[in-house]
């Protein structure tokens, strides 16, 4: 480390090198700007027209040479300086988080309780944090399935998507209540993770991820052109809320023979109490999830999924049969997507194809893959500034994606394994040694 | 049931064949490995002697041939059982030429990882683990008193935390015969466990070796190239070329074939060899009226 550092600050900058690699840039620069910006077709009178704008094509060039050549001058002067010790930054705070994990997963979950009751705490905020709680919960489920056992999916929105379709159906066709669509919602998206699982038993790595990747196309497909079943596009509406546990209801005027909840209270109607219901029952899902990660990593098949990830012909010549490694590894990480997809649609009272593109699969594998693998801390972090994060730079308009994108970019720089890159063990046959006293 | 003095058989491989489309890798091999003693597969490179172990491990399917484990349990017809099966069932474990550990998991967790299918039983496909059942925790605390012992006889106790990667590659081959034998086998299959030791490490090998034959009363099976390690540990050694069994008998018996020192040096027995290559044999001269007898 400290010699890579050492050669990086040697390294000089080679004027005419870096000459070199601008002018080869402004010229790639020009090449795309010309078809792209260098003309412009407009109408007149019924005829088209092709405006010439070489003044853009000029500014591109330009501005692609001067950004270039910096590049080149920033990466020896400034990389150097600003790279380590934003690295040794995050890995410090990463480090920091896993000696104080009790503390601070303690402190942030008593947070995120007493959230909805803070002074400042508005709709507006309850219904991000509900937004963000379902990635944490989809980041931890992913988690199970990418971190652990290192099967790279690129469709895990399929199962979020059999989660929500699940639950949609099941209440507008049969009435079922939310809280017996749930368990089947999961057991539903399970099932389609084990047959999903079937067919890439053999596939690994990149091969996995394109037959993955298909997967989520194909459900999302068959969700949009099923009309008879899934109302295609127009999505499937009146989805029932969720009850208190089929006691009360959050509605001005319940049906007939049940309680309403502001009515029970004796206190005035809100919508926010369904909110902060809604809140409280993501919160409790995500936390299942995360508590039923993290003993499944301390139980023998938790730890046979890791074993794969690590090496599966090893794991083979244990005795330790890959196939049920791997389908349960794909069963729970759906399982638990299919019960954010019933949260999702009991929160939305609507579902469509719409809301399961491939766009959500990348987002959900960006925060597991920048939260750090296996890491469940760095993916509440991860989802805060991948879902949140676009929120706050709303002013940027436009350039907000090229921000986000920029800033992964960034972090994948100094972070390559993630935000908060750590193992822990999952046994110890000593204790873990104190603080300070290293040998 | 038998006395030391009788060995019994352990392994039978009959006629054992293996294809790759037209390259026959072994060409009708039949040898057997007897219980409580360490048989040596040795050969020049591209002997087939991988392939064997590819082969009764349940990596390769052999394309003609019968391999009989007499376990205690009864019978196993190694060729006809899917791979992760034979040490499942059949107690046969192997480690790699090229060590394949866990990298990323502690010492420990490799060795605990070895025990998978007996506490996957008792934590009752993970029911009885979720639910922090006794049956299981007792379990756990089994398989680590085991690992714990390993660790101790390949001396790697104090290091049970660490990543198993970041360990000198030593320490490495140890470990892997280690985890090997926390799957509690009849049969340990080494592929070369002694490439890239040097000569202090390699002696504690064969110490390791000599004590899991005579302690666990097992039968062991070698690939080895290091003669100084098969000459002092084997009881029985079985020589390979091109695919086809060439020498079977004690080592001293071997050493002095013909055919073995033809395959090792050349078929002109007049050629004048390099020193260092008859070092690295440790064969004196490449003249067999001129070996010795005996150690």
């Amino acid at each position: 480390m400290s010699e890579a550092q050492q050669s990086i600050r040697t390294e000089t900058f080679n004027i005419p090198a870096a000459l070199k690699d601008a002018f080869l840039t402004a010229f790639v620069m020009g090449a795309l700007a010309l078809p792209l910006a260098g003309f412009r077709i407009g109408e007149q009178g019924g005829a088209f027209f092709a405006e010439q704008r070489m003044d853009w094509v000029l500014i591109a060039v330009v501005a692609g040479f001067i950004g270039r050549f910096f590049l080149s001058l920033a990466r020896v002067s400034l990389a150097p300086r600003i790279a380590p010790p934003a690295g040794a930054f995050f890995g410090g705070i990463g480090s920091w988080l896993h000696t104080n994990m009790v503390l601070m997963s303690g402190l942030a979950i008593i947070a995120a309780v007493i959230l909805p009751f803070l002074p400042f705490t508005d709709r507006l905020i309850l219904d991000r944090a509900i937004y963000m709680l379902i990635y944490v919960m989809l980041g931890w489920g992913l988690n199970i399935v990418v971190g652990l056992a290192g099967l790279l999916d690129l469709g895990y929105v399929a199962f979020y998507a059999v989660g929500a379709y699940s639950y949609a159906l099941l209440s507008t066709h049969f009435e079922l209540s939310f809280w017996i669509c749930l368990p089947l919602a999961g057991l539903f998206a399970a099932g389609f993770g084990v047959i999903l699982g079937f067919p890439v038993l053999r596939l690994r790595g990149d091969y996995l991820a394109i037959v993955t990747l298909g997967f989520g196309e194909i459900i999302r497909v068959i969700l949009l052109n099923w009309y008879t079943v899934t109302n295609g596009p127009d999505g499937i509406s009146g989805i029932a809320r969720p009850s208190l546990f089929g006691l009360m209801e959050f509605t001005r005027n319940p049906k007939e023979g049940v309680v309403a909840f502001h009515e029970f209270f004796n206190i005035p109607f809100s919508g926010e109490h369904r909110m902060v219901f809604l809140y409280f029952l993501i919160l409790a899902l995500a936390l299942i999830t995360n508590f039923f990660t993290l003993r499944m990593r301390k139980l023998p098949v938790g730890r046979a999924w890791e074993a794969l990830r690590e090496d599966e012909i090893a794991c083979r010549s244990l005795g330790i049969n890959p196939t049920n490694v791997k389908l349960s590894a794909f069963a729970i990480g759906a399982m638990f997507a299919g019960f954010a997809g019933s949260f999702f649609a009991t929160r939305q009272g609507f579902v469509s194809p719409e809301s399961f593109t491939f766009i959500e699969s990348a987002i959900i594998l960006a925060i597991v893959v920048l939260g750090g693998m296996g890491s469940q801390i760095g993916v509440v972090i991860a989802s805060f500034v991948l879902v949140l994060g676009p929120e706050f730079i709303r002013e940027l308009q436009e350039y907000r994606m090229l921000a986000f994108g920029g800033l992964m970019v960034l972090i994948m720089m100094w972070r390559p394994r993630g935000l908060l890159a750590y193992r822990d063990p999952t046994i110890r046959l000593w204790p873990v040694k104190s603080k300070g006293a290293r040998k | 049931m038998t006395t030391a003095t009788a060995p019994t058989r352990l392994l039978e491989v009959e006629h054992l064949t293996m294809r790759f489309g037209g390259l026959v890798a072994i060409d009708d091999v039949s040898f057997s490995a007897n219980d409580k003693e360490i048989t040596a597969i040795i050969g020049p490179n591209g002997a087939g002697k991988t392939t064997v172990f590819n082969c009764l491990t349940g990596f390769y399917k052999p394309t003609v041939g019968r391999l009989t484990l007499h376990h205690p349990k009864g019978d196993f017809l190694l060729e006809q059982m899917e791979g992760f099966r034979i040490p499942q069932k059949a107690s046969v474990a192997r480690t790699f030429q090229n060590i394949r550990l866990f990298p990323q998991m502690t010492v420990l967790e490799n060795l605990v990882v070895a025990q998978h299918n007996v506490l996957m039983s008792a934590s009752a496909f993970s029911l009885a683990g979720l639910l922090g059942l006794r049956r299981y925790k007792d379990a756990e605390r089994e398989s680590i008193e085991l690992a714990r012992y390993w660790l101790d006889k390949v001396g790697l106790l104090d290091r049970a935390d660490i990543d198993a990667g970041n360990l000198p590659y030593g320490d490495q081959r140890r470990l892997e015969i280690a985890r090997a034998m926390c799957t509690e086998p009849v049969l340990l299959c080494l592929d070369e466990p002694a490439a890239g030791l040097n000569p202090k490490e390699s002696a504690e090998l064969n110490e390791l070796l000599l004590f899991i034959r005579d302690s666990h009363k097992i039968g062991l099976l070698l690939i080895e190239h290091d003669m100084s390690v098969v000459m002092k540990i084997s009881d029985h050694v079985i020589v390979l070329d091109y695919g086809c069994k060439i020498a079977d008998g004690s080592p001293e018996a071997v050493r002095d074939d013909p055919n073995v020192i033809r395959a090792y040096l050349g078929e002109d027995e007049d050629e004048e060899l390099p020193p260092e290559v008859l070092a690295d044999l440790k064969i004196d001269t490449p003249k067999p009226q001129n070996m010795p007898g005996s150690e």
